[in-house]
């Protein structure tokens, strides 16, 4: 099995605060599989999540300690938390993107939003950015209901739309791992069944990991499991095993529900 | 029935704002009368001259050099003000460490409620000496009161548009991150955009302040009736000629200055409907 990323003894510490809020973990991240992170509130599922693509440098003072490897696809690794300058964190979070609780279509056009991060990338070519506007737009099974209105504002779209938009925006850039904040959060159950349909058929192409509240969502749409409590990995292992047989006792409490 | 009696005191509050309007213009108009029919509008705001008659009767005047005046200190403040307070919204917003973003903050509102006479002395006895060894001309002129009018707004516009710079969603920010985004692009492609309608309102409040500034400009523009070869020349603004005027005009020039205020009005009125429309249309 191919590994995409793999975090190792990995501690993070919130500027100001005195204690981590992860603590030691070691996890693996296989390519072309689901990963789900589940757990209660403030179990650090989101913290971690956001550490794979280092968004919380954009807020200053966080603090990183361990190893955050990143597998390229010849099998070399990087250790991202190496990573200090502005264009080496903008070619990681190009290779690692991510999907937030909520929709954030950009005020502009539909073509415009999935445009936006190619032209960022450097792409120019107006042909080349139809060609991938078009198709992240297919991948995203949004294609067929916005061909028609590519120049009108995203903000026009339902909330499932604009996630599918946001999902689109992510995927033409053709990054190589894919993180989904809780992205249904704020979604009705059939724009839900949409995007998890979408996760599924998503990891042909890209890694997928996934922070839900939701632990239907997780056991439907994910490979792997992580279970998480208060900073720490309770277990991580395959979504069956952690849903039917899992070996520690706090998981088993956490899936039927007597906490969280 | 209260609800009705609460939406009757809500609606003829909202009336009374178009009433007040209405009134402020019927009035400049009735008074302006005598001074419209001497000069009419053409002739009026492209004469330069502005001279009482015989035993203060009559007289000669015309509106363009304090239109001018007006005009070109508006702008000059403007063209000053826009970049620097955007800048420090951004700073504020965006690129400020947690610990200074209250005391600048603080700082920038406490300016903003300077009065604006003061600006006036600091640039008739401080700022418009330096103006005048930098750039030579005279230390009251048409440069210092456009800069002192920019410096005057700068806070103001700063501090507004920072409001409404914060309002803009940190997840919609996170996303252009997420996408490789630098920091100047999130300003750029996501935070202007959001945040456009507030920082226009500031600019458009910014404009409407400096157009009718009167105690400030009056100090520093230099008050002569006289056409501005180049920037660092005085000459007046239509405030300041109302202001220095009032007290020993005659019937016929008293007129032409509520003409020359009726011609502010609608510069104001004009220069903000055109903002609104350019710059606002296109938002839902």
């Amino acid at each position: 099995m191919n590994l995409a990323m793999d975090t190792k003894e990995f501690y993070f510490t919130y500027a100001g605060a005195e204690a981590p809020t992860l603590k030691g973990i070691d996890m693996p991240i296989y390519a072309n599989k689901v990963t789900a992170l589940i757990g209660p509130s403030g179990c650090g599922k989101s913290t971690l999540l956001r550490s794979w693509n280092r968004i919380h440098d954009v807020y200053p003072g966080n603090k990183y300690e361990g190893e955050i490897l990143l597998y390229h696809e010849n099998g070399n690794e990087e250790n991202i938390l190496d990573y200090s300058k502005e264009d080496e964190l903008i070619r990681l979070r190009q290779r690692v993107g991510m999907i937030f609780q909520k929709p954030t279509p950009f005020p502009m056009s539909i073509y415009d939003n999935i445009a936006y991060g190619l032209r960022l990338a450097g792409i120019k070519n107006r042909s080349e950015l139809d060609g991938r506007v078009e198709q992240a737009l297919k991948g995203s099974a949004i294609w067929n209901e916005v061909k028609d209105r590519l120049k009108q504002s995203a903000m026009g779209l339902s909330g499932g739309q604009q996630q599918r938009l946001c999902i689109a925006r992510a995927v033409a850039l053709k990054p190589q791992v894919l993180l989904f904040d809780e992205p249904t959060s704020a979604l009705d159950p059939i724009s839900t069944g949409a995007i998890e349909e979408l996760v599924t058929e998503l990891k042909e192409e890209v890694t997928v990991a996934i922070v839900t509240h939701n632990m239907q969502q997780a056991s439907r749409v994910s490979d792997y499991t992580a279970f998480m409590y208060l900073g720490d990995l309770i277990e991580f292992d395959k979504t069956e095993k952690i849903f039917v047989n899992p070996k520690e006792k706090l998981t088993e409490e956490y899936i039927t529900g007597r906490f969280g | 029935m209260f609800n009705r009696l609460f939406r009757l005191s809500s609606y003829s509050a909202a009336t009374l704002v178009l009433v007040i309007l209405a009134a402020i213009f019927g009035v400049l108009y009735y008074y302006a009368r005598d001074a419209i029919h001497d000069f009419g509008f053409w002739h009026f705001i492209t004469t330069s001259t502005w001279e009482v008659g015989e035993d203060d009767e009559g007289g000669v005047f015309g509106g363009l050099i304090p239109i001018l005046g007006t005009l070109f200190s508006t702008g000059i403040a403007m063209l000053f003000a826009v970049p620097i307070a955007m800048g420090i919204a951004v700073f504020l917003t965006e690129i400020s460490p947690e610990k200074l973003k209250a005391p600048v903050g603080i700082a920038i509102e406490l300016l903003a409620a300077i009065p604006s006479i003061i600006y006036g002395m600091w640039g008739l006895f401080y700022f418009g000496p330096i103006l005048q060894k930098l750039f030579g001309g005279q230390s009251n002129s048409l440069l210092t009161a456009g800069l002192v009018l920019g410096i005057m707004v700068i806070p103001f516009m700063a501090a507004i548009s920072r409001d409404a710079i914060n309002t803009t969603p940190s997840v919609l920010k996170e996303s252009a991150y997420a996408m490789g985004a630098t920091r100047f692009e999130v300003v750029k492609d996501v935070i202007f955009p959001y945040a456009k309608r507030g920082i226009i309102g500031s600019m458009i409040l910014s404009l409407g302040r400096a157009l009718g500034e009167t105690m400030a400009v009056a100090f520093v523009i230099g008050g002569v009736f006289r056409f501005p070869h180049s920037l660092t020349q005085p000459t007046i603004s239509i405030p300041v000629l109302l202001a220095n005027n009032f007290a020993e005009a005659g019937d016929l020039e008293l007129s032409a200055m509520f003409y020359m205020a009726l011609i502010l009005f609608g510069i104001s009125f004009i220069t903000i409907t055109i903002a609104k429309f350019f710059f606002l249309k296109d938002q839902k």
